[in-house]
């Protein structure tokens, strides 16, 4: 055993950061969570990697992907998460992509999968409902044949950022006398601008607009878009789950955090000296980052399984359960330390000034509460980590 | 031993409960947040009509002479409501420093106009890096002939913008951090020198960035003895903790309340969420800590009264352990109530928001933890 890269990965990691460095647009470096980032600011790194031929590094090379290994794979996150850079959103990348060049057609691929690459399209995910979240397969929203279109009728809900997508993929039901609740569900391609789509966004308590409800009104969406068989969505749907859950864990993200969470608590003072020389601060800080050396390992022994040829398995849950509590504690932390300047909601501060100047207090304590309100979500989404807790039980004790 | 409240104070309870119900309901706390003023002056008016602005004062300056009882049944009743209005600001804290050190001028100029709901303070102790500390100050009071000029830089001044006067602790001597040298003025907000910079808070608030240039205020703005503040510094603000222990109480109560009812509507596999065992004994465990939380509160605010070292032990055990009940009860709330918790539109987020701010006012759990240790 052994933890060393070998030299053909630190050769790789070297190449990996030059490029970072040199192409990663400058007024993105340390995004954080602003709100003032524009759709374009959100691929203008997607479409930069897109023509490197690296923005889905985990696809199958024919399809456009890079054969790297899972640790190489490993390396990319990692330096950009180095330079926090803003990574392609996963709608396409990581869900529906992987979908279509699984189970799709060949018009469906040469169709969808250029842009996706390019970072061109925008992707949205309508699988949940206002009655459907964590049982998921309760779904109601419908797709009823007619001639050579399904016509689409329900409410999605929670669908994070529709407001920009171009094309959606949709779970709907249609085959509503199924035996059991997972079949007759069908997985559907939805051009976001067909008559009949309407999305609202949904201010969420940080004061931010991700998710949105969308309505499907007699929605007119040819056959052609049906991914796979009818009726056989939930397959692909929970094919797609698992995929969404590998990127979950974010270590290399919240590494990076930390380390930031660190030169905040260098800044800070108490009783006059630096926060982070607090032993009771400072204690907080290295119970996160041996949490976080655990999940590191953890998610790289998974990727050697996957390097030997093991799915995601439901070992997955793992990384979503510790690496969403990581995330949380971290942003938990990150609050505290800023003291009282957590307090003031900068998102009316900015609007007043008309400008990203923020005068009031260190700017790395701006958008600290507003975060960690927002990040409650990564243990609610993806499948709830009750709704991990309950898979684990299941499929890895028996119980 | 006697763990009941007496009739008077159970028809305090009673009318404040109907007026938070009926004024607070949530589209007008809604609507009142999000106006250009942030607060309702006229909930103000009500609060003194009623006589709550009046109640911990004596009667011989027009108060109803309760106690820090009567603050805790208040505090608990805004809680439920997750009120705005500056109560710990202008009737805990500044009347507090009053009540306890002002002068009998002092006391005929400022405790009618607090009681009356005319005149509105907010206290002016916190600055950018004296983090939990009351004498880690950077803000001057040099004297100046018979008055003071002060100089400095308050941090997130909760309910500034409303008001008119300002309790502000300055250094009148000493060095950073030393015990002695500490001074509290009452200074009028329109001051000249005295520039404000207002925002909203994440809890649904207003706070402001107070700057003191060169402001000149008179010899009899001083409160107590020159100097020698801290420890006046330190009561007044532990019957403000106790006040917002209080508050918070109120805000866990609404809020598991509220959890528990979703968790019998909100239906996934055919059944009611609460039906689940896991989150069944989390709802217990948030019931018990509220419970903790409840007799936490009775006892800081009990002891407001005892010996300094043993009512600074029993505040900082309140709110160390109300601090972690509010985290614990605020994050479940919300994980329970799934996706609808994160969103404005719920209720249930503005609770975790207010829980959440609790937390880090007048000292953080860590803050309070040491001070007990350092009591023991
Ligand atoms: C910010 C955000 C972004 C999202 N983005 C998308 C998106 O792009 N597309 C999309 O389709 N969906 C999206 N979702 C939806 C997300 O997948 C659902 O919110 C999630 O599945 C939970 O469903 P729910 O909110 O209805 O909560 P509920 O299912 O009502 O759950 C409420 C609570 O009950 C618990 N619970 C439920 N069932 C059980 C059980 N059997 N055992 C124990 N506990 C249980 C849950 O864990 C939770 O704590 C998003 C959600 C959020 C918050
Ligand atoms: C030191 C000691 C002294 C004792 N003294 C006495 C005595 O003087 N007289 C006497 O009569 N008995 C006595 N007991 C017995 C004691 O009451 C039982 O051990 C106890 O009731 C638990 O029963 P069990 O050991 O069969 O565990 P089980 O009932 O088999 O429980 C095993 C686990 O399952 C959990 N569990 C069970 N049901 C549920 C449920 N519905 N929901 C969630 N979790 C559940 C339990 O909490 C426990 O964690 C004693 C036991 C101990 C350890």
């Amino acid at each position: 055993m052994n933890l060393e890269f070998t030299p053909e990965e630190k050769a790789f990691r070297d190449e990996v950061r030059a490029f970072i460095s040199q192409n990663y647009p400058a007024h993105l470096a340390d995004f954080g969570m602003r709100e003032d980032m524009s759709p374009e600011d959100m691929v203008a790194w997607h479409k930069i990697l897109g023509e490197k031929g690296w923005s889905v590094p985990a696809w199958p090379v024919e399809y456009g992907g890079t054969g790297w290994t899972p640790t190489q794979r490993y390396i990319w996150s990692e330096e950009n998460a180095r330079v926090n850079a803003f990574m392609p959103l996963p709608f396409g990348v990581a869900m529906v992509g992987p979908v279509i060049y699984t189970f799709g057609n060949e018009e469906q691929k040469a169709k969808h999968l250029p842009g996706i690459r390019s970072g061109d399209v925008w992707w949205c995910q309508g699988y949940s409902e206002p009655g459907a979240g964590s049982d998921l397969a309760s779904l109601k929203t419908t797709a009823v044949r007619d001639g050579d279109h399904y016509v689409i009728n329900g409410q999605k809900t929670w669908t994070t950022l529709a407001q920009y997508a171009d094309w959606g993929f949709f779970l709907c039901r249609t085959d509503p006398d199924a035996d059991k609740p997972q079949e007759g569900i069908s997985f559907i391609l939805v051009d976001m601008k067909t008559p009949g789509v309407e999305v609202k966004p949904i201010k969420l308590l940080d004061g931010g607009y991700e998710v949105n409800e969308t309505w499907l009104t007699d929605v007119r969406v040819p056959v052609e878009n049906l991914v796979g068989q009818e009726n056989k969505g939930w397959t692909y749907a929970k094919f797609l789950l698992a995929h969404e859950r590998s990127g979950i864990a974010g270590v290399a993200r919240s590494k990076r955090g930390v380390e930031k969470l660190r030169e905040i608590a260098a800044e800070e003072t108490l009783d006059g000296q630096p926060l982070i020389e607090d032993f009771d601060f400072a204690r907080k800080v290295s119970q996160l980052e041996i949490d976080l050396a655990a999940l590191e390992i953890t998610e790289l022994r998974t990727l050697a399984g996957e390097q030997a040829g093991k799915g995601p398995g439901p070992e997955s849950s793992i990384l979503k359960i510790k690496g969403t509590e990581i995330q949380q504690r971290l942003t938990e932390l990150t609050l505290e330390a800023v003291g009282s300047y957590g307090t003031p909601y900068y998102g009316s501060i900015a609007n007043d000034t008309g400008s990203n100047e923020y005068p009031i207090g260190p700017e790395y304590a701006h958008h600290s509460a507003a975060t960690y309100f927002n990040m409650r979500k990564t243990s609610i989404y993806g499948g709830s980590n009750e709704i991990q807790r309950n898979i684990i039980t299941k499929m890895i004790l028996g119980l | 031993m006697d763990f009941n409240f007496t009739e008077e104070q159970d028809m305090v309870r009673d009318g404040l409960s109907r007026m938070v119900r009926e004024q607070y309901d949530w589209e007008s706390r809604r609507a009142a947040i999000a106006s250009d003023a942030g607060w309702r002056p006229e909930v103000w008016a009500q609060l003194a009509e009623l006589g709550i602005l009046g109640m911990p004062f004596s009667e011989d300056v027009g108060g109803f002479g309760g106690g820090a009882v009567d603050a805790m049944i208040v505090m608990e009743e805004f809680g439920k409501g997750l009120v705005v209005e500056p109560f710990v600001p202008t009737v805990v804290c500044a009347g507090g420093f009053l009540k306890h050190a002002g002068s009998e001028a002092q006391r005929e100029e400022h405790l009618s106009a607090i009681i009356d709901g005319s005149r509105i303070f907010a206290f002016a102790y916190a600055e950018p890096r004296g983090r939990y500390d009351f004498a880690d100050l950077e803000t001057t009071a040099k004297k100046d002939g018979s008055g003071y000029v002060l100089n400095g830089h308050k941090a997130v001044v909760i309910g500034a913008p409303w008001a008119s006067h300002l309790v502000v602790t300055a250094r009148t001597g000493g060095d950073r951090r030393d015990r002695e040298g500490v001074s509290v003025f009452i200074v009028d907000k329109s001051a000249d020198g005295i520039v404000t910079r207002d925002y909203e808070t994440v809890d649904g608030r207003r706070a402001s960035e107070v700057y003191f240039e060169n402001v000149s205020v008179p010899g009899d703005a001083l409160i107590g003895d020159e100097g020698a503040a801290l420890p006046l510094i330190e009561l007044v603000t532990d019957e403000a903790i106790a006040a917002q222990c209080a508050e918070a109480c109120g805000a866990m109560k609404v809020a598991h309340a509220m959890t528990v009812e979703y968790s019998r509507q909100r239906k996934q596999f055919g059944v009611p969420i609460g039906k689940f065992q896991v989150l069944q004994h989390r709802m217990v465990d948030m019931y018990t800590a509220y419970e903790q939380s409840v007799s936490l509160t009775y006892l800081a605010t009990l002891k407001l009264e005892a010996d300094e070292r043993e009512r600074k032990r029993a505040v900082s055990a309140a709110k160390v352990g109300v601090g972690q009940a509010a985290r614990l009860v605020g994050q479940e709330s919300i994980q329970i109530h799934g996706g609808n918790g994160v969103t404005d539109e719920y209720a249930i987020g503005h609770y975790f928001k207010r829980l959440t701010i609790f937390e880090s006012e007048f000292g953080n759990v860590d803050h309070h933890l040491k001070r007990h240790v350092s009591l023991a």
